[in-house]
């Protein structure tokens, strides 16, 4: 819970809107409105993983840009650009493996392998 | 939808198809440039693509691809009219005969009575690419060569967002690209989604609209790309393994398909789904079209940054 906000927490709020949307909306429509139904049920639940897994997303990914030399992604997707890494691209990969996999992890855990 | 503008092209395909009674005109779906309707000639069902009204181009190329690969016996909806040139329904057309079956991937993957199908479909989606490619692309006039790697990696630039993953991707496309074995006529989006299912398997090979000349394994990389496996197990369609498409494919053509080749295209296609998949945030972004569905894809370019890290690093870890 965030100072000054009162219960129920935004996670909490998030999680009563995807228990409505699935309980009450879900099964009152089909077709394209079914579909669109299911991606915004999702959303939702995206929106929840990120606040809670952000914070420490967040460190991971300053770490491993710091560990290249570089500030932010632009930076960082500038040099790749340039050819700099060519010598060891798998061994980037590999470094962003990580970051990467949190991305995953918020957008769609069942993803990964 | 009713009144005048449905009957005004009911009115107009009477003329176009030399029919006697138009009936069941139904709208099936919508581009962002072009309108699917189906409908029912004097008994015989049909379908209409036509492009949507105020959109430029069409078209131009597409029928007569439809059409060659009508003649060498790749399954297709057969071509009845191009209307590329034709003003009756006040923009162009085609028209083909309709085929009957099941587009959507995860029910062609999933349910029973697709079975005999799913069986079959790896061996005949290998074919089917085979045959296709094999067409004479210099007999279809209009179809150019398209340079993926490159347009791909300026679509990114001009996007503007920083993607570190795709960037190293791109780097390792240019260091180890294939010399390209042929030139030939590609589909282009050759995929599941993109083909329609019957009982027997595959019914009729849809979407030609990015047929161009090109590297003819972009179709089997694409085909593979994690994407279009819609959870499926394996990497063709979701259903076959790499081996049983390039089985089927060196049964019509002779030549087995080279996997490194393959892979290098699947990995080219997995940095344009994600690249992809930014423009369409990008369309709910800027506002263009705003689009919840469109803003939610934005969250799925980290999938194809997972499938690249795992292509480029595989035995590495």
């Amino acid at each position: 819970m965030t100072a000054p906000h009162d219960r129920p927490t935004a996670a909490e709020l998030l999680e009563a809107l995807h228990e409505w949307m699935e309980r009450d909306l879900l099964p009152g429509v089909d077709g394209r409105l079914q579909f669109h139904t299911r991606v915004a049920i999702n959303m939702v639940d995206i929106v929840r993983r990120e606040l809670e897994l952000g914070p420490d997303q967040e460190v991971r990914h300053e770490e491993v840009l710091v560990s290249f030399g570089m500030n932010d992604d632009a930076e960082l997707a500038a040099a790749i650009r340039d050819g700099s890494f060519d010598s060891h691209l798998v061994e980037v990969l590999n470094r962003l493996r990580p970051v990467v996999e949190d991305k995953v992890r918020v957008a769609n855990p069942r993803y990964l392998r | 939808m009713v009144g005048s503008a449905h009957e005004e092209l009911e009115q107009g395909l009477a003329r176009v198809m030399n029919a006697t009674s138009i009936s069941q005109l139904q709208r099936l779906s919508g581009g962002a440039s072009r309108e699917t309707w189906r409908f029912t000639a004097d008994g015989e069902g049909f379908v209409l693509q036509r492009v949507r009204p105020g959109t430029i181009g069409g078209f131009q190329v597409e029928p007569k691809v439809l059409a060659a690969a009508h003649g060498a016996g790749v399954p297709v909806a057969e071509l009845v009219v191009d209307g590329a040139e034709r003003t009756e329904l006040k923009s162009p057309f085609m028209i083909v005969r309709a085929v009957e079956g099941e587009t959507i991937a995860r029910k062609i993957l999933r349910d029973d009575r697709f079975g005999t199908a799913r069986s079959a479909l790896t061996r005949q989606l290998g074919m089917a690419a085979a045959q296709l490619h094999q067409i004479d692309a210099t007999s279809i006039p209009g179809l150019v060569a398209d340079d993926q790697m490159n347009r791909y990696q300026s679509v990114l630039r001009d996007l503007g967002e920083p993607h570190p993953v795709f960037e190293a991707a791109f780097r390792w496309l240019h260091l180890n690209k294939p010399e390209s074995t042929s030139a030939c006529l590609v589909h282009g989006d050759y995929r599941l989604g993109n083909i329609m299912v019957n009982e027997q398997g595959l019914a009729a090979i849809l979407d030609w609209e990015l047929a161009h000349i090109g590297d003819p394994m972009e179709d089997l990389g694409w085909l593979c790309v994690r994407a279009w496996r819609f959870g499926g197990a394996f990497p063709a369609a979701g259903l076959g393994t790499y081996d049983e498409l390039f089985d089927a494919y060196e049964s019509v053509t002779g030549v087995r398909p080279d996997p490194d080749v393959v892979r290098w295209w699947e990995t080219l296609g997995t940095v344009k789904w994600g690249i992809i998949c930014i423009s369409q945030a990008a369309t709910h972004l800027s506002g263009i079209v705003r689009s919840h569905e469109l803003a939610a894809i934005g969250r799925r370019v980290c999938e194809n940054e997972y499938d690249l890290i795992e292509l480029l690093t595989e035995g590495t870890r």
